[in-house]
């Protein structure tokens, strides 16, 4: 191989900004800073606007910084999943070198930045997640245990807890109930992605629960999740953060859900794949929906207490 | 075309490679810039708010 060979793939391979900017999950970082933001505003306490604009960025480079690490470890697994083959590493555009540099990097800057600007507390428990996310969750539970993404997802679960904690200095029931509202949604929402990946994870050797205990199991455990969510759901609209508007939208979004799960239990693989996944597909769209509204929901209820009205 | 043709070789050419650079230059400049208005504001936010005044002066005033 000649040197002109060498540096011409060298040319193409070299990455842009949005290269970079892609290690940091952009779509994850989306629903952090709207989950932070509702917690940061659903709080008794006036925080001035620029400290809590200052207070998302942070998280969101905070919880970005934590996707670069994720990516970094997850390297290999990435290279064969389909779903994230595009991503910078498998993609030749970034070295794992990088997005390690880069990970570390910004998970010191936002956790440092975010306890200066905001509180001490704050700074620590955004360091605690990306701590939950990396090493608890991507080094260890997720190519462990087909129980990975049920305690795995309480790393997303914290930002409306950090959001709280930059207004409050602390923890209280309402940031908790957020906390695990979060919490109980993740597991059916990504076992009903699993459904319709097909062997994207068997592939990669990540023990996820249709890999190790089949699909009939995981239907199983989306419709429980489900009516537990259900309860989290509906039960926090008669806490401090909850209203008569929360109720309503949990009301409706918790029963077309548990519709949707219902409908997953009762059929089997064949049904499925003969429609493509069309059930599981529209219940994994509904998941998405059903998060941001419910905290779009809280959010109403404290902009409307703001004003002597909301809550009960 | 071969070289030799009438055509010299000029490292001057724009590529492809240096509108990428020029790009990732630009998107590292405008992250420093911000992050410089994002200090200086928190730092005009926090001093006239008092947070760094120290305990018997804010009771004086």
């Amino acid at each position: 191989m000649s040197d002109a060979s060498v540096n011409s793939q060298a040319d193409f391979n070299e990455a842009s900004f949005g290269d970079y900017f892609a290690l940091l999950k952009p779509r994850v970082m989306s629903l952090v800073v709207f989950t932070a933001l509702v917690g940061l505003l659903a709080a008794p306490v006036d925080v001035h606007p620029f400290i809590a604009f200052a207070s998302i960025l942070f998280i969101a480079v905070g919880g970005g910084a934590s996707g670069a690490l994720n990516m970094w470890w997850d390297a290999d697994i990435d290279a064969v999943m389909k779903r994230t083959q595009g991503r910078p590493i498998p993609a030749g555009k970034v070295t794992r070198d990088e997005a390690f540099a880069i990970g570390i990097t910004l998970s010191a800057f936002a956790c440092i930045m975010l306890a200066l600007a905001a509180n001490v507390f704050a700074g620590l428990l955004l360091a605690f997640t990306i701590f939950f996310y990396v090493v608890i969750y991507t080094m260890w539970l997720k190519r462990w245990t087909p129980q990975n993404i049920v305690i795995g997802g309480a790393a997303g679960a914290f930002p409306p807890m950090i959001g709280w904690a930059v207004a409050t200095g602390g923890v209280s029931i309402e940031s908790v109930l957020m906390f695990t509202l979060t919490f109980m949604w993740t597991p059916p929402h990504f076992w009903a992605l699993c459904l319709f990946m097909k062997s994207d994870y068997k592939d990669a050797g990540v023990p996820m629960l249709h890999v190790t205990h089949g699909r009939r199991v995981t239907r199983n455990h989306i419709l429980v999740y489900t009516i537990l969510l259900a309860i989290v759901a509906i039960g926090m609209a008669f806490t401090g953060v909850g209203g008569p508007i929360y109720l309503a939208t949990a009301l409706l979004l918790n029963g077309l859900f548990l519709i949707g799960a219902i409908s997953i239990w009762r059929r089997d693989e064949a049904t499925a794949e003969a429609d493509s996944y069309k059930r599981e597909k529209s219940f994994f769209g509904l998941s998405l929906l059903y998060l941001f509204l419910h905290f779009g929901a809280i959010l109403v209820e404290a902009t409307l207490a703001r004003y002597g009205m909301g809550g009960w | 075309m071969a070289w030799g043709a009438g055509k010299t070789m000029s490292f001057r050419e724009e590529h492809e490679l240096h509108k990428r650079r020029l790009g990732r230059n630009i998107g590292l400049a405008l992250v420093l810039v911000g992050f410089i208005a994002i200090v200086f504001g928190l730092t005009v936010v926090k001093v006239t708010r008092g947070d760094y005044e120290p305990e018997n002066a804010r009771i004086q005033n």
